[in-house]
Order: structure tokens, then C-alpha cells, then sequence
């Protein structure tokens, strides 16, 4: 007789403790004699619930942001890539096929900085080294050339690169933003997924610059035919979802300042660091195509 | 204890009354170690001669040499890292690389400042880039690491040097170039032995490559180390 009464006390202990350590919990209130086993299973679907529905909120979240800017942790997010993402996201630089936008299909809410600011530094060496064995090529029939290793391009590359791949990214993002704010229907992007972009669709000029010591005239100018499409076009598939919804005149405005930027970038890399001698063959030709370049930084630095 | 507990009296007062009388034999041996100095070597070497610590830092580094020259999947070099090694590596390599005045011949080589900054200033962005990626192994393990593995370069450099001597025509070029893609493979292969069980699986590639980079640019300044006239 006491039994049931037992039971239903021990249950609305249970319970109660069950409350008091989990506030938060849903609570069932079942009335029948056998509760004490039931409400152990209960228990334990209780807390498997919590755990999936925790494990889903982080899964769904978007940017996960651990920690401040101080701690180690919140960098970490930011190479959270393997090995076979950072090769897919190169692939869909090299190939972008139309309709698929770069930044949902490849990066798709994980943006790392691994890849762009790799690329930036092979794309570095690689054009100052090209640009190097491009002069030697160039001159070796010269008997008076002595080939000297011209080191300061590398600083001069690695500047403008750098200044390229964060300083226009970041104007294109600020305005974007501004758009967004301005105009609600407009989808902007992140800073790091354009950085991301940018940093991508730099990869194309890599093999463009090894393949540039080739000293064949059209060649030359056709390898930065292609090069400027490839690349444009990915950043042109990337940022016209997001500025074609604006008015007609800022959206072709915007797509002509990202993609003469661009252009911009890949002439004054062949101008300065590829530069064809005139008939004298002196060695410091390099005098009228530095407007060309101090050009490119100016335009960049904006 | 317990008689004390129950007779509810202050504990231990029975003990005031409780002394040593002074005939009671003490027996035994208390001896202090004299030869303290058997201890003090372990911890202090400020006593030894100068010549043993220096020969003893030198061992340490000629034994890294070894282990670098015949890379073998080892802890040794992660052990006991030391930044001497590194060190020696980077001064001896910037100054047989460094160019001369400004309005010398030598201009375009690169200068003593720029090879240091390049070898220590890529040395942490590549240790950076491993830890990010998550790697396990500490920062200074990995400078020592990438350090020590510049020797196969710095022989090259000192070979290319001979070279040159010889003359400076396309047979040493293809000598020079043999030499050092052989040495700077070498180098990448044995900084990878060392670094490769610290880093997680799926992303091995990713921190390969910034190290073959960094020795692909230190091997191309040697290579393109063209001699005064």
C-alpha cells in the first residue's frame, strides 16, 4: 500500500533533482505506478536530446568565432582547411564555369586564409624569379651584359601584391557593405570570403608568370589575354550576384573598377618585371615603364 | 589517544613531564657529504673550464649536423632543440651571399640584412603556418628544425663558391644547378623526416609546401650568386 505512494514521492524527487540540475529541461508528468522505470528512460532521452540539439546549433552555425582577436584560437579558424579543399578551391579558380559562383560552391561559409596569403607569396618569387630569367634570356646574347640578380624586385613585388590581394578587397567589401546598408535586397559577402576570392583568383598568374620567360612577343600578350579572363571572370561571377540587384550604372561601374584593377595588376607585373629592352639593350630601361608601375601602386594603395 | 580522549584531560599534557635524560646513548653515523661538488656538477657548471662547455655546445651541434645530413625518422633534433646551429648556418650562408656597396658591381646581390631577415622571418611564418594548421610540435622545435636543415644549402654554397673559382661558364651553371637542386631537395626531404609526425594527416601537403618554398628561394639566391669581377 505504501508502495505506490513510494513511487509517486520518489518520482517528484527524481524530477526535482532532474530540475535542479537542469533547469532548462521539459518536464513530463507521468502518473502511473510504474514511473520509476520510465522516468529513468525519460532521463536519459532528456539528455540525449540536449546533446544532438547542442551538437546541431554549432554545426549550423555560420562563422565561429572562438575566442578574441588576442587568442591563438581565433586565428586557428581561419586555416581550418585540409589539403583536398585548398586543391578544389585552386581548381575552381583555374576552371570557373559560368554559373557558379566562387564563393558558395567552393568556400561555402569556411573562409581560410591559407590559400590566398600562400598564393600571394608564391606569386611573389614566382614573378620576381621569372622576371629574372626573362632578363637573363633576353640579354644573353649581350657581350656586355653581366647578369647580376636584381634582389630589390622581390620587395617591389611582395608590396604590390600584398597591397593587391588586402587593399582592394577591402574596398570592395566596404562598398558592398555600404550597398547593402543603402539598398536592403542586396547580398554582400564577408571580408575574409573576399579576401578569399581575390586571394584565389591571384593563382592563375602563377604559371602565367613561369610561362611568361618564354621572349615571344604574341605569346607574351596572349598568355595575359587568357590569364585576365580566367581570373576576371571569377571575380566577375563572384561580385555581379551581389551588385545586380543595384541600379544598372553603379552595378557595370563596380564590374569595371574590380575588373580594370585586375587588368591593371597583371600589365604592370609584365611591364615592369618582363620588360622587353628597346634596340640599345642597356640595362636601364627600366626608367619609362616605372610611371606604369608607380601607376599600379598608386591604384592599389587606394 | 583514545585513553586520553575518554579521560577528557588536554591532549598531551602528560608530555611536560616526559624528559631526556643526557645518558642516554645516541648511536649512529651523521656524516655530511664533503664532496658536495658531486651534486653541484649536475646543475652548476660554472665551475668547469670554458673550453668544456664550449666543446660540449659544439658536440651538440656537430651531432644535429649528422642527424640532418642522414635524416632518419628521430626525435633527437626535436629533443634537444638549440638555436646555435641555426644561427652559424644563417651567418655563414648571408655572408658568403651578401653583395657589396651600393655602387659596386655586387648591387643586385642581395644584401647581408636580407638574407638574415629572409631565413628568420620565413623560418617563424612557416612555424606560424604549421601551429595554425595544428600542428603538435612547439615554436622553437620547429625554427631549430628549419634551421638546421639550411646545411645541405650552405655546402652548396661553399661548392658553388669552388666552382665559380674554375670559371663562370655554362658547364659550372649545369654543375652549380645540379648541386643545388640536389642540396635544397635534400633539405626538404630532411626537414619533412623531422616535422611530418607533428602535423595532422590531412593536411601534410599544406604544410609541406611553404617549407619547399622556402628552400626553393634560398636555393635559387645561391644558384644565381654570380661572383665580382
Amino acid at each position: 500500500m505504501a508502495t505506490p505512494d513510494d513511487l509517486t514521492f520518489q518520482e517528484f524527487e527524481e524530477a526535482a533533482d532532474l530540475l535542479s540540475s537542469n533547469p532548462g529541461a521539459s518536464t513530463l508528468s507521468i502518473s502511473s505506478p510504474g514511473a520509476a522505470a520510465s522516468s529513468g528512460e525519460v532521463r536519459l532521452d532528456l539528455s540525449d536530446d540536449e546533446d544532438k540539439q547542442q551538437e546541431s546549433s554549432e554545426l549550423l552555425g555560420g562563422e565561429k568565432q572562438t575566442g578574441g582577436f588576442w587568442t591563438f584560437e581565433y586565428y586557428q579558424s581561419f586555416f581550418n582547411v585540409d589539403t583536398m579543399q585548398v586543391l578544389d578551391r585552386i581548381k575552381g579558380s583555374v576552371m570557373p564555369l559560368p554559373g557558379r559562383n566562387f564563393v558558395k560552391h567552393h568556400i561555402r561559409n569556411n573562409p581560410d586564409l591559407y590559400g590566398p596569403f600562400w598564393i600571394c607569396v608564391t606569386l611573389v618569387f614566382s614573378v620576381a624569379i621569372s622576371g629574372d630569367l626573362y632578363t637573363f634570356l633576353i640579354k644573353m646574347g649581350d657581350p656586355e651584359f653581366h647578369y647580376r640578380p636584381q634582389f630589390n624586385k622581390v620587395s617591389i613585388a611582395a608590396v604590390t601584391v600584398f597591397l593587391y590581394a588586402w587593399l582592394v578587397p577591402l574596398g570592395v567589401w566596404g562598398f558592398l557593405t555600404w550597398r547593402q546598408s543603402v539598398e536592403r535586397h542586396i547580398s554582400g559577402y564577408t571580408f575574409l570570403e573576399t579576401v578569399c576570392v581575390y586571394g584565389y583568383s591571384l593563382f592563375i598568374y602563377i604559371p602565367t608568370s613561369i610561362l611568361w620567360t618564354i621572349p615571344v612577343y604574341w605569346f607574351e600578350w596572349l598568355l595575359m589575354a587568357i590569364a585576365l579572363v580566367i581570373s576576371g571572370s571569377v571575380l566577375v561571377m563572384t561580385f555581379w550576384p551581389a551588385v545586380r540587384d543595384d541600379t544598372r550604372l553603379t552595378a557595370f561601374a563596380t564590374m569595371a573598377v574590380i575588373v580594370s584593377l585586375h587588368a591593371l595588376l597583371a600589365v604592370g607585373f609584365k611591364l615592369y618585371f618582363f620588360e622587353t629592352p628597346k634596340s640599345t639593350g642597356s640595362p636601364h630601361s627600366g626608367q619609362q615603364t616605372t610611371p606604369a608601375a608607380n601607376h599600379t601602386l598608386a591604384v592599389g594603395k587606394h | 589517544m583514545a585513553e586520553v580522549e575518554e579521560s577528557s584531560k588536554p591532549l598531551f599534557a602528560g608530555l611536560s613531564d616526559i624528559s631526556i635524560s643526557e645518558d642516554i646513548p645516541v648511536e649512529g653515523d651523521i656524516s655530511v657529504p664533503v664532496g658536495s661538488q658531486s651534486a653541484d656538477n649536475d646543475f652548476s657548471t660554472l665551475d668547469e673550464p670554458v673550453k668544456d662547455t664550449i666543446l660540449r655546445d659544439l658536440k651538440a651541434v656537430g651531432q644535429k649536423f649528422v642527424h640532418v645530413m642522414y635524416p632518419k625518422k628521430s626525435s633527437a633534433l626535436l629533443r634537444d632543440w638549440d638555436l646555435w646551429g641555426p644561427l652559424l648556418l644563417c651567418v655563414t650562408l648571408a655572408l658568403m651571399l651578401q653583395g657589396g656597396s651600393v655602387d659596386s658591381e655586387e648591387d643586385g646581390r642581395p644584401q647581408f640584412a636580407e638574407v638574415f631577415v629572409i631565413i628568420w622571418f620565413g623560418s617563424v611564418i612557416i612555424t606560424l603556418n604549421t601551429k595554425l594548421l595544428g600542428g603538435t610540435i612547439s615554436f622553437f622545435q620547429s625554427l631549430c628544425v628549419l634551421g638546421y636543415c639550411i646545411l645541405p644549402l650552405t655546402v652548396a654554397m661553399i661548392v658553388c663558391r669552388i666552382v665559380l673559382v674554375g670559371g663562370s661558364g655554362l658547364v659550372s651553371f649545369v654543375v652549380r644547378l645540379i648541386v643545388v637542386t640536389a642540396s635544397f631537395s635534400w633539405s626538404t626531404f630532411a626537414s619533412t623526416a623531422f616535422l611530418a609526425d607533428s602535423q595532422p594527416p590531412n593536411r601534410k601537403a599544406l604544410v609541406v609546401y611553404p617549407v619547399f618554398l622556402f628552400y626553393f628561394v634560398i636555393g635559387w639566391m645561391i644558384l644565381t650568386f654570380s661572383p665580382s669581377h
